[in-house]
């Protein structure tokens, strides 16, 4: 398999086929409870999908010198480490940011979903593509994370972009799109039970997606053997 | 010359879903007569409301899942629980607010677990929870009753409210439970003296009493026509009046108030013999029933009185609703023939 086709193939998982909140359910955690908010999903998106990369770029650099028996110790030091240098930069650039998302970054560390892709993946593979898988695998998290987000913004606050500056700078600040004017305000969306449900049906979005595309590719390879059956013989001949 | 001759075992036809469903709706009726006597149309206009858009919501989900929509409509689940929560809503609220709640109940709380027969919760109580979580303001506005001199619209005004939105701050007034609730400083006595809405009725407020004994009318034609056992809703109304009896102390400003304020306040019939005999998501076997009845009794008074709402019937009703399963796994009735009951589950199947 030449490069670029191996490296598409890991995009395509870590963005659709395997994607770490949608398929593997891992990192709900996080997930769930602070995407309230698109900046909020945002910043804690981004702060993953960074530990992720550099977590992965340095266990597969690790992955023949640390024996199998320690391996997991040494995987999650590297990324207790890295997330620790995580929150002292968003403690550094993005103060009031960090203090709202509050625990939820340092439990970064205990992300399933970076373990898992070290120990399934660039504890095996050479250094480019973990860097490309966990690059994708942390994108694919953020852009679901992100989309909960956006989704309980709008059905929680009737807003969208709000309080951006807390990640963008001032420039950001006016960024609001206030989509309903003397909007009530849909607490549960807000709440836990929001990310659940919005969680949720974007599963089952994903699943009717898959469900239609695996149909088509069915329909598009019957087709040249339409009408050759022979009588008696249950299906058709290749 | 034939002679048509019936002879024994004479057995009768069970009843369908669609006829229970009926019943149940008919026997609404009495405390929905009463709802509208007192608070005026707003209750009616919820009720209607509310049925149309859960039999709408209902067919669009059959139709999506590729189901006959007729039949299941003809099983009137949909309309059961679009009439229990128009009933539940406060009169004149807006009505986007019951647009959401059917859909919460229709969609979230039955369709999305597999619809009629699969929802592990009530779907009206869970309407009901997820609109007075989400909108306390709207959820917490009730009509001031109309024999204590609150005025009640007429059926233009209610609409111009309904739809348009315009403030009902006019004629609202705190509910029974509510200002024994917030009291903190007066004796029992001086309560019942002052509030406008408790002086006016005999033992439980104006209208509210009266709202009451209808549901507990129509509940008791339910028992009549064997709809559901009397173990839930016996054993919910027991429990609450014990509760009510040990705590009472005779009307001090900490009490909670009297057995009988207790039993016709608020949602108490209403619960009782509309929302805890619901046949699915109850407790199946008639000791788990009463179980899982005294349990609601109990937690509806300790939310009463202890918690933040000075109503509790869905949220103990949703609490048991969970723990449903975990009843019924320890009640499995003794088998004909056997001396022990068998467990659901055999210890060494795990």
């Amino acid at each position: 398999m030449s490069n670029t086709a191996e490296w598409q193939t890991i995009s395509k998982k870590g963005l659709w086929t395997n994607n770490p909140a949608l398929v593997q359910l891992l990192g709900l955690c996080p997930l769930l409870a602070v995407s309230g908010s698109v900046v909020n999903a945002l910043g804690l998106g981004l702060a993953t999908m960074m530990v992720l990369t550099s977590s992965n770029i340095a266990v597969s650099l690790i992955r023949k010198t640390v024996s199998d028996a320690v391996r997991l110790p040494a995987f999650v030091m590297i990324i207790a480490s890295l997330t620790t240098c995580i929150e002292l930069l968003m403690q550094a650039y993005t103060y009031e940011l960090y203090t709202i998302l509050g625990i939820f970054i340092p439990l970064i560390v205990t992300n399933c979903a970076i373990l898992g892709r070290a120990d399934a993946f660039a504890s095996k593979n050479p250094v480019l593509p973990s860097a490309i898988d966990g690059l994708m695998m942390g994108l694919g998290f953020t852009l679901v994370l992100l989309t909960v987000g956006a989704v309980r913004e709008i059905l929680g606050s009737g807003t969208l972009f709000a309080n951006m500056h807390l990640l963008f700078g001032e420039a950001a600040r006016d960024w609001t799109l206030t989509l309903f004017a003397n909007y009530p305000g849909f607490l549960v969306a807000i709440l836990p039970p929001g990310a659940f449900i919005v969680t949720g049906f974007l599963i089952a979005l994903k699943n009717i997606i898959d469900h239609h595309q695996a149909q088509r590719a069915a329909a598009r390879k019957e087709k040249p053997v339409k009408g050759n059956k022979r009588v008696r013989t249950t299906g058709t001949i290749a | 010359m034939a002679l048509t001759r019936i002879t024994s075992p004479h057995t009768h036809r069970a009843l369908g879903t669609g006829q229970v469903m009926r019943t149940v709706v008919m026997a609404t009726l009495p405390g929905l007569a009463v709802l509208t006597y007192f608070f005026g149309v707003g209750t009616l206009h919820n009720v209607l409301l509310a049925s149309a858009v859960c039999m709408g919501f209902e067919a669009a989900v059959m139709a999506v899942r590729g189901r006959p929509v007729l039949f299941y409509l003809r099983d009137c689940s949909a309309l059961v629980t679009g009439v229990l929560l128009g009933l539940a809503l406060p009169p004149y609220c807006p009505w986007w607010l019951v647009v959401v709640g059917s859909f919460c109940a229709i969609v979230l709380a039955k369709q999305l677990y597999g619809g009629m027969g699969f929802n592990p919760f009530n779907p009206a109580m869970v309407a009901y929870v997820i609109l007075l979580i989400s909108f306390p303001l709207q959820m917490s506005q009730w009509a001031a009753p109309s024999d204590i001199g609150g005025h009640t619209p007429g059926v233009l005004e209610a609409l111009k409210q309904i739809w348009a939105g315009s403030s009902i701050d006019g004629y609202t007034a705190a509910t029974p439970l509510d200002t024994v609730k917030q009291n903190s400083s007066l004796m029992l006595d001086s309560v019942y003296l002052q509030d406008p809405v408790l002086a006016a009725g005999s033992f439980a407020g104006a209208g509210w009493e009266w709202v009451n004994l209808a549901f507990l009318a129509g509940g008791a034609y339910l028992l009549y026509r064997r709809i559901f056992t009397w173990h839930a809703p016996v054993s919910m109304l027991a429990a609450l009046a014990l509760m009510a009896i040990i705590f009472y102390d005779g009307g001090s400003s900490n009490s909670g108030g009297s057995v009988l304020f207790h039993l016709f306040s608020g949602a108490t019939m209403l619960g009782a013999f509309f929302i805890v005999t619901d046949p699915v998501s109850s407790a199946v076997s008639n000791r788990g029933r009463l179980i899982y009845g005294a349990s609601i009794g109990v937690l509806i008074y300790v939310i009463r009185i202890w918690g933040n709402y000075p109503d509790a019937i869905a949220f103990a009703v949703l609490l048991m609703n969970f723990a449903a399963p975990f009843i019924d796994y320890y009640t499995v009735p003794r088998t004909y023939g056997h001396k022990k009951s068998q467990r659901a589950t055999k210890k060494a199947d795990l």
